[in-house]
């Protein structure tokens, strides 16, 4: 290999500076094809507010509304079930509603709303994704005696009150997230906007 | 005539080594002459490879990977493009078997000892093409747009938002967007067309290393530390047969058999009832609403049972991630594990069996766990099976050295 007169030293330089080079200039290469597969402008645009009338929601119903692709449910609580919330307390993960992110500022009170009688929240287990089961009845078979109606999660089992709470020991850490809303009149909620209140 | 023929073959040789490579990987490639059954799922699992590609293709012909249209075009390849049904019913058939015939592969690789030295790279490879093979799995299964298609990928894809501080950028960059949408769909279909060539060319590495170590055996004896000269050779071990005719032959019998029970789901079940095509899937996808019970794949369940056995910890559902993936990772490691110093089952001691057929049985319950629907009782089954799964590994470097072996025979047996 090292014939006379070669300079080793000058090519290993060589050679190795041009390598390092090339693989910046390969690493930058990559930038186009990683970020193409970022959400697109058209789906980061995807996400105007939504309208949800709850004047026809009879109480104890749910509604599913859709916003940025995701469920958005309205609950329309019963005073009962609002009342039986605050029993629900000693078994929650967060019963107060510290976790900030969770919800605006405004929804960080006992009923995490800002009516009492109106719930809503974005309709994913805050586990993996799925979409929890309404299940509005006290006590039933398969939930035991202490329901006093919530979300049961289908795929893991997670457990949520009719304030969106998460109940202890199930798979999801936290409490189901409440979107930023906004009554427009008595009965209409824009849901994904807040008029800047928060 | 043949005069003729010679030269051009000759011909080629000189431009390709086609005559070298037919002597070299089949006509003078000398595989142990002991091989049994087990043997016949290496072959089988290139032949599902190849089905799968075939189908695939077939498919990509009517399918339209656009979440407005993908399910009905999975429906009018069924209904209305002739003979669109079989070629549909082939290719999801065929991925639950090619499950199969790669889970007995890998069984077979425990029983023999296939993974130790000097083969760690070649089970190394293997592995690498599991996981190859998992990624198209899951990616194929988001196609049809069905209720499972739909949620069991929202699960998935949200296992990596479990990531510590990166976790939620991730996920929204697998998906493409906020919600599984058109968009995850679309680049989950370049990467399940994508991904079986990749599989082709890892298989292709693969047979390169079996064939420079060359084939184990159910006794687990290096036929080449062996005496030489055999009725081909002079050079060539003498417990050796050349792959070709012999084996090609006894893995067309295989091939037989296979193709008839392949036949028979695919004509008769093609769903297996609800576990190779699951009933939420014959619903188009709702991203408003969850089926009242979810479970991926049979093939993933093991898995996804292990994830669900965690309970979260400091508020996050990562350890379970990191267990799942761990369930499958460890199998990288298995070559430095056993401290057995024999390779085969056959030579190994009761420990060693009893400590296998547990693995066996914790990795078919956790399979059939992954399919219930979530319970206390099931929570806690599957926190046993998980604890086994792993002790079959994390304990193997004790037990399997303080194991009674027997003595191990000089030359293979019949």
């Amino acid at each position: 290999m090292s014939a006379e007169g070669v300079n080793n030293m000058r090519r290993r330089v060589l050679v190795a500076a041009t390598s390092v080079i090339g693989a910046v200039g390969a690493g930058y290469a990559l930038v186009p094809f990683v970020a193409s597969m970022n959400p697109s402008a058209r789906a980061r645009a995807a996400g105007a507010p939504v309208e949800a009338d709850v004047s026809k929601l009879e109480p104890g119903a749910l509604l599913r509304v859709k916003w940025r692709g995701k469920p958005v449910w309205v609950v329309h609580r019963t005073p009962e079930m609002i009342t039986a919330l605050a029993t629900n307390d000693p078994k929650l993960v967060d019963p107060q509603s510290a976790v900030e992110s969770q919800q605006p500022a405004y929804c960080q009170n006992p009923t995490r709303s800002i009516k009492p009688e109106y719930l809503v929240a974005i309709g994913i287990c805050t586990h993996l994704g799925c979409s929890p089961t309404y299940r509005p009845e006290f006590g039933p078979d398969d939930l035991g005696a202490d329901w006093k109606g919530g979300f049961h999660c289908p795929c893991h089992g997670s457990r949520f009150d009719l304030a969106a709470r998460v109940f202890k020991n199930v798979p999801a850490p936290t409490n189901l997230v409440i979107p930023k809303h906004t009554y427009l009149n008595a009965t209409t909620i824009l849901i994904g906007e807040d008029r800047g209140a928060a | 005539m043949s005069a003729e023929k010679t030269e051009n073959l000759s011909w080629i040789d000189k431009r390709f080594p086609l005559t070298e490579t037919w002597k070299g990987h089949l006509a003078e490639y000398y595989a142990p002459k002991n091989l049994n059954f087990w043997s016949f799922f290496g072959s089988l699992a290139i032949l599902t490879l190849l089905i799968q590609i075939v189908t695939g293709i077939w498919l990509a012909m009517n399918y339209k990977p656009d979440a407005a249209l993908a399910f009905a075009s999975v429906e009018y390849i069924m209904r209305d493009v002739d003979w669109g049904w079989l070629i549909r019913y082939m290719h999801s058939t065929g991925a639950s078997m090619f499950f199969i015939v790669i889970y007995l592969h890998m069984f077979r690789a425990l029983l023999w000892g296939s993974y130790r030295k000097p083969r760690e790279l070649l089970w190394i490879i293997g592995v690498i093409i599991y996981l190859a093979m998992m990624a198209t799995a899951f990616f194929g299964y988001l196609l049809p747009w069905g209720q499972m298609s739909y949620w069991g990928a929202q699960v998935i894809v949200n296992l990596f938002a479990a990531v510590p501080v990166v976790g939620d950028d991730l996920s929204v960059w697998v998906r493409g967007d906020y919600v599984i949408s058109d968009a995850t769909l679309n680049r989950f279909f370049a990467f399940h067309f994508l991904l079986p060539f990749i599989l082709a060319a890892l298989v292709f590495i693969h047979i390169v290393a079996l064939h420079h170590v060359g084939s184990n055996n159910p006794d687990g004896i290096e036929i080449k530390d062996g005496p030489k000269g055999n009725r081909w050779s002079p050079k060539a071990p003498a417990d050796g047969i050349p792959f070709h005719p012999y084996y090609t032959v006894k893995d067309f019998m295989g091939v037989v058999v296979f193709l008839a029970l392949f036949s028979l789901i695919m004509f008769y079940a093609p769903t297996m009832g609800g576990i190779f095509l699951e009933a939420p899937n014959f619903q188009p996808a709702n991203p408003m609403l969850t089926p009242p019970h979810i479970a991926p794949v049979w093939y993933f369940t093991p898995y996804y049972a292990m994830l669900r056995a965690v309970p979260p910890m400091w508020g996050s559902q990562f350890p379970g991630v990191v267990v799942m993936f761990g369930a499958i990772l460890i199998f990288f490691v298995l070559p430095w594990l056993d401290r057995s110093p024999v390779k085969s089952i056959r030579y190994k001691g009761p420990v060693f069996k009893v400590a296998l057929a547990i693995f066996a049985v914790s990795f078919v319950v956790l399979a059939w766990l992954g399919m219930q629907p979530a319970s206390d009782l099931s929570t806690l089954l599957s926190q046993i099976f998980t604890v086994l799964y792993f002790a079959f590994f994390l304990l193997m470097p004790i037990y399997s050295s303080l194991d009674k072996t027997k003595p191990v025979p000089e030359r293979v047996t019949a």
